[in-house]
């Protein structure tokens, strides 16, 4: 594996600038394929330091009306599994790792063993699994240790002590803390659940925590960056490309995250 | 990285397993572990079999129906009637013994999917019993094609919520609960309606549907003295034939027949034909045949039959196919609606839609058998809840569904109408 392949060598950055990484999601081929590659251009050129790529799926059931809207356009815009591969080329190009978030069967019907050689053959940083736990995860968990690619997996705040140590034993590059029980979209408030998530799974693990659903604002990420190695911003990103005008929503998703960039640096510890 | 960690339980050869966010794991072991003892519990199951005895209505009685068989190539046909039972289908089993689980566990609110409605009703119904809370998901296209068991389940005090996006069918009701599952799973449990999703689902489904077989078999043998040569029912998500299948799987002269939705022919793409067409994926926490694109995408099905719209199949279904135990047939919307004609007008019986497939299925089976054999179809449901469907179908109301019959119409669908399903078409293999 190459170093600089990796999610652990970015948090580790930012660890040592005693801040919290920021991590924003935007679905591939929303509102269509080029734009959507401009999009995550433009998370790199404003603070962002790791960008997943979403790839829309027919049966998206941990994501909220936002994601899913987008993911259905994005579907009947006609965007196919290559345009990931596309889409972490081109973010890797900015010098920002790109991981990808994927629902399991687009990734089972492709092969794993040959997904996993394509992601790594675009820069592809790694994988997030929102429906895949490590004990259906053995191929992948191979093919992603052939590769170097790092192996994002969920815990929740219904994770028991038990599956704390078992997800983070099979995680690679950061554990994805879900702040609370539910699927992706902003919150006015993401609760007490997500520092005490946090705080149960460091008792397990050293690799980054990073906490994410109903992240949306500046002061939300300042707050969550008090205790965790990163903030994940999804619904509140992918909201700014709801505008008809695609340059105007790619202006409004600089300025978000800018604001978003500057509050994970509030948040210093 | 530590030990790799053991494989998830639930596995039927390759298929089953449980694909589904980390959220939802600790509620899965949760529910096998009350399950699994309650199995055990003669409380638990005194409390279960008075509930079948004293509220469904069961033993369910079987039925032989020889005006029926005649187009069946002459073989007897015995059905068994999961259709008298409370609710009107086999799908009160499941939710009365669901519904006692929940109460175990000490949640208060239960919620459901539905597409044909059998299901959503059948968990309305046992939440009133239960004094639960009940929130069924069910397609748009489902509600407007199923309006009666939308009122039905209201009635019940159930909310119904229309779920509008995707197909707006049964696999999106699906989606939308697991969602509400994920959110509310501290005090709800998702009363899934058949043997799919993650484990410990497809088990625990089956085993609270074996009751179907238990009873069928015996009565049988007391009927007849010997053992159908074959036992056939319809597959949607797959949970009446997983039921009347299960205990006759050791009786190996026994073929097992299951019978999907054709739809339209599988030429096209609307049918909902798993084993015809499809190739194994994941969907909605299991591994099984799935009907997707080259990329893995879900396709949308089609049937007549809310209930068999569905692209995805029970885990044990896949495996007892690949390990050829049980076969797989499959039944057009054309087919399934002459058998559920021939049943009407034959025998006084009006079977759901989904049952009329089984029935589609039986006559081609019995063509095949000839006047020997002895056929055994699990009649799952009544048809009182497709009756707008069916009378469109048959031209019987205008096609808005309000107005009074034409008498042309009426005639058209007189007595004649058991010469329409004597010509050979049947089921294709």
């Amino acid at each position: 594996m190459t170093q600089s392949r990796g999610v652990g060598e970015v948090l580790a950055a930012c660890r040592a600038e005693g801040r919290a990484a920021l991590v924003g999601y935007l679905p591939v081929g929303y509102p269509d394929v080029p734009s959507s590659l401009r999009a995550m251009e433009t998370l790199c050129d404003n603070g962002i330091d790791i960008v997943e790529v979403g790839m829309p799926y027919s049966d998206p059931l941990m994501d909220g009306a936002v994601i899913q809207r987008a993911a259905t356009q994005a579907l009947e815009g006609g965007v196919r599994v290559d345009d990931v591969f596309r889409a972490t080329a081109a973010i890797r190009a900015k010098g920002v790792p790109p991981l990808v978030m994927s629902y399991w069967n687009l990734v089972l019907r492709r092969g794993v063993a040959r997904y996993a050689a394509d992601l790594a053959a675009a820069g592809g940083a790694g994988l997030i699994t929102p429906d895949l736990v490590p004990e259906e995860a053995q191929d992948w968990i191979d093919a992603s240790a052939a590769e170097g690619l790092d192996r994002v997996f969920l815990v929740a705040p219904s994770s028991t002590s038990e599956r704390l140590a078992v997800v983070t034993g099979a995680t690679r590059g950061f554990v994805y803390a879900a702040s609370t029980m539910g699927v992706t979209g902003a919150r006015t408030s993401v609760g007490d659940a997500a520092a005490d998530l946090v705080a149960r799974t460091r008792e397990h693990t050293d690799l980054p925590v990073c906490v994410g659903l109903g992240v949306s604002t500046r002061e939300q990420a300042a707050e969550i960056a008090t205790y965790a190695d990163g903030v994940i911003v999804g619904s509140a990103l992918v909201a700014c490309l709801e505008d008809p005008d695609v340059d105007a929503g790619l202006e409004r998703l600089a300025a978000l995250t800018r604001e978003l960039a500057a509050g994970v640096r509030e948040g210093r510890r | 990285m530590s030990t790799p960690p053991t494989p998830s339980p639930g596995r039927f050869g390759q298929f089953g397993g449980r694909y589904v966010p980390e959220a939802l794991i600790p509620a899965l072991e949760e529910l096998d572990e009350a399950r699994q003892k309650a199995m055990l519990d003669p409380e638990f199951l005194d409390e279960l079999d008075a509930l079948h005895r004293t509220y469904t209505g069961r033993p369910s009685i079987i039925t032989e129906v020889p005006r029926f068989a005649a187009h069946a190539g002459g073989a007897r046909v015995i059905l068994k009637r999961e259709d008298l039972n409370h609710t009107g289908s086999h799908k009160i089993n499941n939710v009365l013994a669901q519904c006692l689980l929940t109460k175990r566990m000490g949640k208060r609110r239960v919620i459901a999917e539905t597409g044909a409605g059998q299901h959503g009703v059948a968990t309305a119904t046992a939440a009133a019993l239960m004094g639960l809370e009940c929130t069924v998901y069910m397609g748009k296209v489902d509600t407007e094609r199923q309006a009666l068991n939308v009122a039905r389940m209201r009635i019940l005090g159930a909310e119904v919520v229309a779920v509008e996006h995707g197909s707006a069918t049964l696999k999106d009701a699906i989606n939308e609960a697991l969602r509400d599952w994920v959110t509310n799973v501290g005090h709800t449990h998702y009363v899934l309606g058949t043997v799919t999703g993650p484990h410990p689902f497809p088990e625990m489904v089956r085993d609270f549907h074996k009751i179907i077989g238990e009873e069928a078999r015996q009565q049988v043998l007391d009927l007849t003295g010997r053992l159908p040569d074959a036992v056939v029912a319809c597959v949607g998500g797959g949970s009446n034939a997983m039921g009347i299948f299960h205990r006759f799987v050791e009786d190996e002269g026994v073929r097992l027949v299951g019978v999907e939705a054709g739809g339209e022919g599988i030429e096209g793409d609307r049918h909902a034909a798993r084993f015809a067409t499809a190739e194994p994926g994941v969907l909605h926490g299991a591994m099984s045949y799935l009907m997707q694109d080259d990329e893995g995408q879900t396709l949308e099905t089609h049937s007549i039959s809310a209930g068999l719209d569905y692209p995805s199949v029970g885990p044990e279904h896949s495996f007892l196919r690949d390990t050829g135990r049980a076969e797989y047939r499959y039944a057009t919307d054309e087919q399934a609606m002459e058998a559920f004609r021939l049943l009407c007008r034959t025998e006084g019986i009006i079977p759901a839609l989904e049952s009329s497939h089984a029935l589609a299925g039986a006559i081609e089976v019995g063509r095949e058998l000839g006047p020997d054999a002895l056929i055994l179809v699990n009649l799952s449901g009544r048809g009182d809840k497709d009756m707008h469907t069916a009378a469109r179908w048959f031209g019987l109301v205008e096609d808005d569904g309000q107005s009074t019959p034409t008498s042309a119409a009426v005639e058209t669908g007189g007595a004649e109408c058991v010469s329409a399903v004597e010509p050979e078409g049947g089921v294709q293999a």
